[in-house]
């Protein structure tokens, strides 16, 4: 038990210096997962939203597809990633490996189901009951799709912090990608593997604390945003 | 529709890369070990060269055979590792252009402090092992074909153990790193092999300590080489020279022999 209270004192003191090598580690950390949020929720959402409301063949595998691959373990991402990326893979020459944006890439593929899903999922219910009233008003297919979006929008973000979760918390990817090589590619998540094979426990913990403390802010602030912009489905 | 949200997914990533280039100054990858990474040997001397030469060293630390695998894709510049049967077949194949001997320290056999298979009465390891074995103690291994792996699995065969068999029951394969496999040997207060540099920077011993060590069988090599700019056309094989040339000389030499924790030096330039 002691460990924990050695962690929680790690935590705050981590907190309470906030050195520069702290802050560039969490600032990378939010680049690369809100980047990796951001354009992953940017294909996701219409995908979502086609498979939702469109009717074509193979749109049930997509389904069935797209909720299978939000079990996607991040290890084996890192790995297919990694082998694109690999001076020796198909796209070797960008000389991405080792970088930031590899991890964005990375990030992109295990948020994006989830998105998807979720998206699709949400899009649906709303279509159900909301479609014979917007057929009677005789909206388009784009001001049906909007108000969809729009109505559902609460719920959307949601899905998105669900992404961002994933992406934030993840570590098999970022490592084989990014290398975790220290002020490049080092985040959060692989500067807590890094101090627990060290045996530096208490430093381990304490950094899992500021990073829960940091998805707990981003919540905070997504809850607050909703709340003044006086969503009706805030529950 | 879908062409325009390619074409912005490329720009974003392209904005994001351009970033990355422009900041960067000149660089090089090393893949090297989890031991050199996590005795804290590289925030010490490579400060040091960047001062020297102004060439920034990124430091990918896997096990030895993950750090080859890197190197032989072509995804490292140059390779620091300690396993030298490996590091011969890596350049003889033509992956790498010459190996230099660059430091080396020992490997020590770690074990609870009860020592229950007594292995501290005996001086040679691959005895020591034996006895382990013998006794069904409890055995961690690396199991990731790193540097220390090889070397474990070498003792072994000397000692006419085969830990295959055994593997799941006294003998068991953590597939990591060294640290998280001492970790798992604190956990377990069980016997497994390490490298001194860990060891000494590890900071959860609990019940462990030193049971076994100064053996000659136990000596721990460490190499350097550059990845061949023959087979891969694009190693910075300046830079890479140029960080070799450096450890080998005598400003890389001092600040290796100068990392030391608790007063003890963690490695010994050759």
């Amino acid at each position: 038990m002691d460990e924990f209270w050695l962690a929680m004192v790690t935590a705050g003191s981590l907190i309470w210096q906030l050195d520069g090598d702290l802050w560039e580690i969490i600032g990378l950390s939010l680049r690369v997962s809100l980047t990796a949020t951001g354009i992953a929720a940017f294909l996701a959402l219409p995908l979502g939203a086609l498979i939702a409301l469109g009717r074509f063949p193979g749109r049930r595998v997509l389904i069935v597809l797209f909720n299978a691959l939000m079990g996607l373990p991040p290890v084996v991402v890192g790995l297919v990633v990694y082998l694109m990326l690999s001076r020796s893979g198909p796209f070797g020459v960008f000389n991405l490996l080792f970088t930031p944006t590899a991890m964005v890439i990375a990030q992109v593929i295990l948020v994006l189901p989830i998105i998807v899903s979720l998206s699709r999922e949400i899009l649906e219910t709303l279509w159900q009951e909301y479609h014979e009233a917007l057929r009677s008003l005789g909206a388009s297919p784009g001001q049906s799709l909007f108000a969809l979006l729009w109505d559902g929008r609460a719920m959307l973000v949601t899905a998105l912090l669900a992404g961002f979760g994933r992406a934030v918390a993840e570590v098999g990817a970022v490592m084989i990608v990014g290398g975790n090589i220290d002020h490049v590619t080092r985040v959060m998540t692989t500067s807590i593997t890094l101090e627990a094979s060290k045996g530096n426990l208490a430093l381990a913990l304490g950094l899992g604390m500021v990073l829960l403390l940091l998805s707990l802010s981003i919540n905070i602030a997504v809850y607050g945003f909703r709340y003044i912009g006086g969503e009706r489905r805030l529950a | 529709m879908k062409l325009r949200f390619i074409r912005c997914l490329l720009i974003a990533v392209l904005v994001l890369a351009g970033r990355q280039v422009a900041a960067a100054a000149p660089f090089i990858i090393l893949a090297s070990t989890t031991s050199t990474q996590n005795s804290g040997l590289f925030d010490h001397i490579l400060p040091k060269f960047k001062a020297a030469s102004g060439v920034d060293v990124r430091v990918v630390a896997v096990g030895t055979g993950a750090a080859l695998r890197l190197a032989r894709n072509g995804d490292a510049d140059v390779l620091l590792v300690h396993h030298q049967p490996s590091e011969e077949a890596f350049v003889a194949a033509g992956y790498g252009v010459a190996r230099h001997a660059v430091m080396f320290n020992d490997f020590v056999i770690i074990g609870p402090e009860a020592d229950p298979a007594g292995v501290a009465k005996v001086k040679d390891p691959a005895a020591a092992l034996r006895r382990i074995a013998e006794q069904g103690a409890a055995f961690v291994s690396r199991g990731d074909d790193s540097g220390t792996h090889k070397r474990e699995l070498s003792l072994w065969a000397k000692a006419n153990v085969d830990v295959a068999v055994h593997s799941g029951t006294w003998y068991r394969e953590t597939g990591s790193g060294m640290g998280a496999t001492l970790n798992t040997a604190a956990a377990m207060n069980a016997y497994t092999l390490s490298d001194r540099g860990t060891w000494l920077s590890f900071q959860n011993r609990q019940g462990l300590k030193i049971v076994l060590q100064g053996d000659q069988n136990l000596r721990n090599q460490y190499g350097v080489i550059l990845v061949s700019p023959q087979r891969h056309g694009h190693v910075k094989f300046r830079l890479g020279q140029q960080f070799i040339d450096w450890l080998i000389s005598g400003p890389g030499k001092t600040a290796i022999g100068g990392h030391r924790i608790n007063g003890q030096q963690l490695f010994h330039p050759n």
